[in-house]
C-alpha cells in the first residue's frame, strides 16, 4: 500500500478500484452466461468467492484475499456487492437463486425495506451531527442489510446456519457459560480501539496529516481482529474438524464395505453350509487369506490386474487352488519381478502342477516355492502324497506332459519331475530370464 | 537336558493357550501361562522355563518387549515366536530381538512339539515362511544385486549367506524337514542344524540396515 496516497483514496466513494473489480465480473457473467454457481462446500460465508474461484479456475485463497483487500480499500460497495451476488447467484446444485425466491416473499421485502429505511434515517441523523466520513461506507450498507434480511428469510437452512455463524461473534456466545470475563474485557478493549481509531480518522480528515490515518487504520484493524479473532480461529478449527470427520467417515465406510463384502458374506455362507465341515473349513481359509492380505499387505481382494507381478501371480495360484480343491497351499515367494511372456508361461505351468498335486496326490498340504534370481526364476511344487510311477503314466494324460513340460520347453525353460510311489512328487520348473530384464524389486 | 522341556505359554487368547496345552499333552511340561507383557515377565522370571512360546502380538507392547526384558536377565531361557500374522517386519523384529525360532499358528501339533524340543536343545527353528523371508532379505546382497546399485555392507561374513545356507533355506521354504534336507543334500542332520543356527546368528547380528528396510518395503508392496 502506498501510504502517501492513502488519505486521498480513502475518501473517494466511487473509487475506480472497486469499479475495476466489478467490471470484468459483470462482463464475464453476462458474456459467457456460464453456470457460475456459489460453491457451498468450500464456503466461508455465501460461497461467492469459492464459486468464483471454481468458475474461473482461480486459487480460492487469492480470490478471498483480493476481496478482503478491495473491502479494505474504501469504496464501501464491496460488501453489498458480495451480498447481492449471494442473492443473485444460485448455489451449486440449485436451479433458482435466493433473490428469485425472495420475489414472492412480500413480508421479507417489506421487512428489508423497513430496516433499510430505518438505517437510512439513522445515517441521515448521524450525517447531520457528525462530520461526514461515515457516508461513503455506510450508505451502501443499506443494500447489505436489506440483502441479508432477504437471504435470511429465503435461504436454505444451510444458508441460515451460515448467517447465524457469521452473526454469532457480534451477539452473545453460543452458551452463556462461555461468556467469561475475558470476552467482556476483549469487547471493551476492542470497542475502545475501534472508537479511538474512528475518532482519530475523523480528526485526520480535518488536519490532513499524511501519516496519521495509517495509525488510525491500524487501530481499527486491531480492534476488528480483537473482536473477530477468536471467532475466526474457531471457524478455522471447526472447518478442519469437519474435514477430518469427513475423512474418518469415508474410512469407516471403506472398512465396513470391505467387511461386508468379505467377512459377512463368508459368515453367511458358513451358516448355510454348517452341515458340510470341509466346505466350512475351505471358506474360512479363503476368507482368512483374503482378510490377511488386506490387513497386512494393503491389497484389496480382487485387485491384481492393474500391476501384476510374479509374486502376485503365485499368490493367485495359491488362492485359486485352495478355493477350488480345498487343499492348503503353503506358498513362499522370494523376490519379485515384472511379468513377461515367459514368466506367464512359467506361472501357467506352475498352476497346472499345483492343480495336479491337489487333485491326485491326496496330500494334506502342498508346498509352492517360487524364487526370483537375477538370471532365472524357479518354482518348486511339492507334495507328500502318494506319488506316481512316471513310466506308468498313460500317454493320453496330458496334464504333466503337455501343460507343464511342453509349456516350459517352448519358452526355453526346464521342467524336472521327481516322484515315487508313496514318496510324494516334486516338480521343479526353471525359466531363464532375458538379460534386459534386470531384477526389479517392487518398491 | 533331561525329560520333557518346561514351557511357558504367552498369548493373549486364553482359548489358544488351553488349546496348545491340551494338544501338546505330555510332550512338554507347561509350567506357566501369561496373557500380557508384564505377567509374562514375572512368570518367566519365577519359573525360568526351558522354552517360552511367545505370541508376537501382545496388547502391552508385543512379544519383543518380553524378549528385551528377559534376555539380559536369564540368557538361558529360549524363545520360540508364534504368530498368526506372517507379516515380515513382525517376524524379523522378534527374531532380531533374540527369539530362536518362528512358527505360524497353523502349525501341526507334532511339528510344534518338535520345534519346542529343537529350540530347547539350542537349535533354531525356521518356518517355511521365515526361510522365504530370510532368503528374500539377504538376496539383495548377492552379486547380482550389486549391479543394481546396492552398496556392499561392512561385514560381508555376517551379511551374506553361504551357498549351502541358501540351499538349506530353500528346502525349508519348500516344506522339507531337517531329515529330508540332510538326505537331499547328502549331509548329516547335525550339519543342517548348524547351518540353520548360523543363519539365525547372521539374522540377529547382521548390521545391514537392508533387513529392516526390506521388511518395511515388503509391507508397503
Amino acid at each position: 500500500m502506498g501510504s502517501v496516497e492513502e488519505p486521498a483514496r480513502w475518501h473517494r466513494g466511487d473509487e475506480p478500484f472497486g469499479h475495476w473489480h466489478r467490471g470484468p465480473f459483470w462482463l464475464r457473467h453476462r458474456g459467457t452466461g456460464g453456470p457460475l454457481r456459489r460453491d457451498t462446500a468450500e464456503r466461508l460465508a455465501g460461497g461467492v468467492a469459492s464459486g468464483l474461484a471454481v468458475w474461473r479456475g482461480f486459487n480460492i485463497m487469492t480470490v478471498r484475499i483480493v476481496f478482503v483487500l478491495v473491502c479494505l480499500i474504501p469504496s464501501g460497495f464491496c460488501v453489498p456487492l458480495y451480498v447481492v451476488a449471494w442473492l443473485l447467484i444460485p448455489a451449486a446444485g440449485e436451479e433458482t437463486s435466493i433473490g428469485h425466491r425472495a420475489r414472492s416473499d412480500s413480508r421479507g421485502i417489506a421487512l428489508a425495506a423497513g430496516l433499510a429505511t430505518l438505517l437510512a434515517f439513522l445515517l441521515f441523523v448521524a450525517n447531520v451531527i457528525g462530520n461526514g466520513w461515515v457516508d461513503s461506507y455506510a450508505w451502501p450498507q443499506l443494500v447489505t442489510v436489506a440483502g441479508l434480511v432477504l437471504i435470511w428469510r429465503n435461504g436454505s437452512p444451510e444458508e441460515q446456519a451460515t448467517l447465524r455463524r457469521l452473526a454469532e461473534p457480534l451477539g452473545s456466545a453460543p452458551n452463556p457459560a462461555a461468556r467469561t470475563r475475558w470476552s467482556a474485557i476483549r469487547l471493551v478493549v476492542a470497542g475502545v480501539l475501534i472508537l479511538g481509531g474512528a475518532g482519530w480518522l475523523a480528526s485526520a480528515h480535518e488536519s490532513l496529516a499524511l501519516l496519521r490515518p495509517l495509525g488510525a487504520v491500524l487501530l481499527v484493524i486491531a480492534g476488528i481482529v480483537l473482536v473477530l479473532g477468536p471467532w475466526w480461529l474457531r471457524i478455522a478449527r471447526d472447518l478442519s474438524m469437519e474435514r477430518q470427520a469427513k475423512v474418518r467417515a469415508e474410512e469407516r465406510a471403506d472398512i465396513s464395505a470391505q467387511v461386508h463384502d468379505s467377512v459377512l458374506q463368508t459368515l453367511a455362507l458358513i451358516q448355510r453350509r454348517a452341515d458340510d465341515p470341509q466346505k466350512v473349513v475351505q471358506l474360512a481359509r479363503l476368507q482368512e487369506r483374503e482378510l490377511r492380505s488386506w490387513l497386512f499387505e494393503g491389497r484389496a481382494p480382487n485387485e491384481a490386474d492393474s500391476d501384476m507381478t510374479f509374486a502376485i501371480g503365485v499368490r493367485q495360484i495359491q488362492q485359486d487352488v485352495e478355493a477350488r480343491y480345498g487343499v492348503p497351499v503353503e506358498a513362499v515367494t522370494v523376490g519379485d519381478c515384472e511379468l513377461d511372456e515367459n514368466l506367464n508361461g512359467l506361472l501357467a505351468a506352475a498352476r497346472e502342477a499345483t492343480v495336479n498335486a491337489a487333485k491326485w496326490s491326496g496330500a494334506s498340504v502342498i508346498s509352492l516355492f517360487a524364487e526370483v534370481e537375477p538370471d532365472s526364476v524357479s518354482v518348486v511344487v511339492r507334495d507328500r502324497g502318494k506319488g506316481f510311477d512316471q513310466s506308468a503314466v498313460p500317454l493320453d494324460r496330458k496334464g504333466l506332459a503337455e501343460s507343464v513340460r511342453g509349456r516350459m520347453a517352448r519358452r526355453g525353460g526346464t521342467a524336472d519331475v521327481v516322484s515315487g510311489l508313496g514318496e510324494g512328487t516334486k516338480v521343479t520348473l526353471k525359466m531363464p530370464r532375458s538379460a534386459a530384464d534386470s531384477p526389479a524389486r517392487r518398491p | 537336558m533331561s525329560g520333557v522341556p518346561r514351557v511357558v505359554l504367552v498369548d493373549d487368547h486364553g482359548l489358544f493357550r488351553s488349546g496348545v496345552r491340551a494338544e501338546l499333552g505330555r510332550q512338554v511340561e507347561v509350567v506357566g501361562e501369561a496373557d500380557d507383557v508384564q505377567p509374562a515377565i514375572s512368570v518367566i522370571s519365577d519359573v525360568q522355563p526351558d522354552v517360552v512360546l511367545l505370541d508376537v502380538h501382545l496388547p502391552g507392547g508385543g512379544g519383543q518387549a518380553v524378549l528385551q526384558a528377559i534376555k539380559p536377565l536369564y540368557p538361558s531361557v529360549r524363545f520360540l515366536a508364534l504368530s498368526a500374522s506372517d507379516a515380515p517386519e513382525d517376524v524379523i523384529a522378534v527374531i532380531r530381538a533374540g527369539a530362536r525360532g518362528y512358527v505360524t499358528k497353523t502349525i501341526s501339533t507334532a511339528e510344534l512339539a518338535d520345534a519346542i524340543r529343537r529350540v530347547a536343545a539350542g537349535d533354531a527353528v525356521f518356518s517355511h515362511r521365515l526361510a522365504g523371508f530370510v532368503l528374500d532379505a539377504f538376496a539383495s546382497g548377492s552379486p547380482g544385486a550389486e549391479v543394481s546399485g546396492i552398496k556392499p555392507s561392512f561385514d560381508p561374513e555376517l551379511d551374506q549367506l553361504t551357498s549351502r545356507e541358501r540351499e538349506v533355506l530353500r528346502l525349508i521354504a519348500q516344506g522339507y524337514t531337517y531329515k529330508e534336507i540332510a538326505r537331499e543334500l547328502f549331509i548329516s542332520v547335525k550339519t543342517v542344524e548348524s547351518h540353520v543356527s548360523s543363519v539365525l546368528r547372521k539374522l540377529q547380528l547382521s548390521s545391514r540396515h537392508q533387513l529392516t528396510r526390506w521388511a518395511t518395503e515388503r509391507r508397503l508392496a
